[in-house]
């Protein structure tokens, strides 16, 4: 009993395809990922997750140069990667695949995405486009203080329920939210809170039908695929690293992972 | 292994999917975006709430017509720079003499006194005393206050929002010089660093766009270059005007400068782009930030940590082993003079004829490594080839004790507001620092782009200082 999902618990399970990404991989037990829109702050809360001082800048697209950092919580030792930031997951530009990728094949043990919450409804479309690919998932509600000086506010609990993830409402320059978002992303690693992550509807019938076709083949084929509805879309829409996952056979190292919670019963 | 059902079986989903990509049709990419943007408008919908009907983006709003409307945006951009100037010139000034007086008034004759008390031998005493310590105490005297104050002053604009602004007035002109629109944004990073603008660049995507960003980079007067910029202003053109005007004056000159690098900019793209990196200009959006109140204490912290320390740490590193290379080409002796002497009277002639003169040229490639030292090198060169007494002695870096001590130095050494003019446009316009041209290779991987970025500004600067001193001659 012990010995099922144990690859999929060590945190060495996934170094393969990081290390292909290019991420150092020594010595830690989860990987986050920190996603989001041009200029909502990911470098700020990359900041102060981290304590780094990396330079922030107030304008879109300042990091050209993908950083990684450490931290410790709750004596777990956590990699953190900054993805660029990016409006969609669909296009083809450089920054998009770089965090499409990573998503996908580098299977951080968390999804952090940064919205700004004075412009929710237009960050949502990358935040739900991250739930495609992910179940792994924390939306870290930046910009709080700037959203209540525009007489804007966010119920973040109802917020929550809609997306199936976390939210932590945060204003990161000011350090606020940061201790509750580091326990919201142990909680996700470790499995205390299990994403029931929203995906998206779809209106079209034609669509639906062929992706629903797409996604059963796929299925049958990689059945341990977390995300088969995501890689027939990526399939309709001709994305060639998806391709050439499938004829070699790479899809198949990504697997749902167990959560350990899951198997705490088992040792007992 | 690979079993042959396992590789029809993944040879029939991607005929699946061909197939099916034909069914769904053109329109499949739109109406997955229309998915998306469906279920997301739903639930901000059901999250988002206004407090009052009417959304207060209404400063934000009037500020964003000020700063980028045609007829105020540049203005406004101009006025913001030379504020920003006129209070690091004005600013300065006081703390440079006051660590210059530390630093070489009271440090040097200490430093000296032990080196004589301890037997050191004459010539090791002065390679590091008068060489390493003096250069690496002027480059600090000099470029510390005015960083101290020009960096939080730069980084507060950067923080609030403006640079996004900036870029965005200037995306048409780079459009119409067939460049991308980004590279106002690479060139604002250049102000600081070229190194750092150059590494910025790689955010455009285009490799030809990116290239011209490149090789115009240097172009953006670099924190090297302000120093020398400020002092020559205020000697030459606030020197020139009454007193009561000479600080805004020399303010006024120092933008001048600093757009008409932008103008360079902009007319070496239009040429790349029209010669050898022909091509159309990519569209890209660049979404305008809010304005954020700055953070002031956190806005200083890392400025200083991160631009003015370490800058100031890079300079003192290049100008220890500058300040040994000065001291000993002012005190080797080949025949009757100093190897300075010997390279500052050969090539006076061709400085001449530039607005400039042998010692400046000389001081130009003493400070390959880096452009801070370029000020401390002339100094010592004038002081050491027009044989002025009250300087330290050969090969000596030193701090003339305020600005009028350095232009009474530089006025006897047979300099005039033309000598100025035409070092601060060679200041403008002249090769990279090394550290900027080996980023530049490292980012290209080309040694025919890495030439290319180095020549291209020496041979302009050559061209135009040359035009520049003629005209004047002509004139005068």
């Amino acid at each position: 009993m012990i010995d099922t999902g144990k690859c999929e618990t060590c945190p060495a399970h996934n170094a393969g395809n990081l290390i292909k990404l290019g991420v150092n991989m020594k010595d830690f037990d989860f990987i986050v990922a920190l996603a989001g829109n041009p200029n909502t702050g990911k470098s700020t809360v990359f900041n102060a997750l981290t304590g780094l001082k990396q330079h922030t800048g107030n304008w879109p697209g300042k990091t050209v140069a993908r950083a990684e950092g450490g931290f410790i919580y709750n004596k777990k030792k956590y990699k953190l990667v900054d993805l660029p930031g990016t409006y969609s997951l669909l296009s083809t530009s450089t920054d998009e695949e770089i965090a499409r990728d990573f998503i996908l094949f580098g299977q951080p043990d968390v999804t952090v995405i940064v919205a700004d919450a004075t412009r929710l409804e237009r960050n949502l479309n990358l935040v739900l486009q991250v739930l495609e690919i992910t179940d792994r998932a924390v939306l870290c509600l930046n910009l709080v203080d700037e959203a209540l000086r525009h007489q804007i506010t966010v119920d973040e609990r109802a917020l929550a329920r809609e997306l199936g993830i976390p939210v932590v409402p945060a204003a990161a320059r000011q350090g606020k939210g940061i201790q509750e978002l580091l326990k919201n992303i142990n909680d996700v690693a470790t499995g205390e809170y299990i994403c029931k992550p929203h995906r998206i509807s779809g209106a079209s019938k034609e669509l639906k039908k062929a992706v629903d076709k797409l996604q059963e083949q796929v299925e049958k084929e990689f059945p341990e695929l977390p995300n088969p509805r995501w890689v027939a879309l990526r399939l309709l829409e001709g994305d060639q690293k998806i391709i050439d996952a499938v004829t070699s056979g790479d899809l198949e190292n990504i697997t749902k992972r167990k959560i350990l919670k899951e198997e705490l019963p088992a040792l007992t | 292994m690979m079993n042959e059902r396992k590789i029809s079986a993944r040879k029939n989903i991607l005929a699946a999917a061909n197939s099916l990509r034909w069914e769904v049709g053109e329109n499949f990419h739109d109406a997955l975006m229309e998915d998306i943007y469906k279920d997301a408008a739903e639930i901000s919908a059901k999250t988002v709430s206004r407090l009052s009907e009417k959304p207060k983006f209404t400063f934000d709003k009037t500020l964003d017509k000020l700063v980028t409307s045609k007829w105020t945006g540049f203005p406004v951009m101009f006025l913001m720079l030379a504020v920003v100037f006129w209070i690091t010139i004005e600013g300065a000034n006081i703390p440079s003499a006051m660590i210059a007086s530390f630093l070489i008034d009271d440090i040097h004759p200490l430093l000296k006194n032990i080196a004589a008390s301890i037997n050191i031998p004459l010539w090791l005493g002065g390679v590091l005393i008068d060489g390493a310590y003096l250069a690496m105490a002027w480059v600090i005297s000099v470029m510390l206050p005015p960083m101290a104050i020009f960096f939080p002053l730069f980084t507060l604009l950067e923080d609030f929002g403006y640079l996004p602004r900036v870029a965005f007035n200037m995306d048409s002109l780079y459009k119409k010089a067939g460049a991308h629109g980004k590279q106002a944004l690479t060139m604002a990073m250049g102000f600081g660093c070229n190194a750092a603008g150059i590494i910025s660049t790689r955010v455009i995507d285009s490799p030809r766009e990116r290239l011209i960003a490149i090789i115009t980079n240097n172009f953006s007067l670099c924190n090297g270059r302000w120093p020398t910029q400020i002092l020559i202003a205020t000697i030459f053109i606030g020197g020139a005007v009454p007193a009561y005007v000479a600080g805004i004056t020399s303010a006024a000159a120092v933008v001048a400068v600093a757009v008409l690098g932008i103008a360079f900019s902009l007319v070496v793209s239009w040429s790349l782009s029209k010669s050898i990196l022909k091509g159309e200009a990519s569209a890209f959006s660049l979404e305008l930030p809010p304005y954020r109140p700055p953070r002031i204490l956190q806005t200083l912290y890392t400025s200083l940590i991160d631009r003015t320390l370490f800058v100031l740490w890079r300079a003192v590193v290049f100008a220890v082993p500058a300040g040994i290379v000065i001291w000993l080409v002012g005190n080797i002796h080949l025949g009757e003079l100093t190897i300075a002497e010997h390279f500052v009277n050969w090539s006076n002639p061709f400085g001449i004829l530039l607005g400039l003169n042998g010692v400046i040229l000389l001081a130009y490639i003493i400070a390959i490594p880096a452009n801070e030292i370029i000020i401390p090198t002339i100094l010592m060169l004038t002081v050491l080839t027009s044989n002025l007494t009250g300087g330290a002695g050969a090969g000596v870096m030193f701090e003339a004790d305020s600005a009028e001590a350095t232009a009474n130095i530089l006025y006897s050494g047979g300099w005039t507001v033309l000598t100025g003019v035409c070092l601060m446009l060679f200041s403008l316009l002249h090769n990279p620092c090394s550290t900027t041209i080996y980023t530049i290779y490292k980012e290209t991987k080309s040694i025919k782009w890495t030439v290319v970025s180095t020549m291209l500004p020496l041979i302009m600067g050559f061209l135009i200082t040359f035009f520049v001193a003629q005209i004047w001659r002509l004139i005068e």
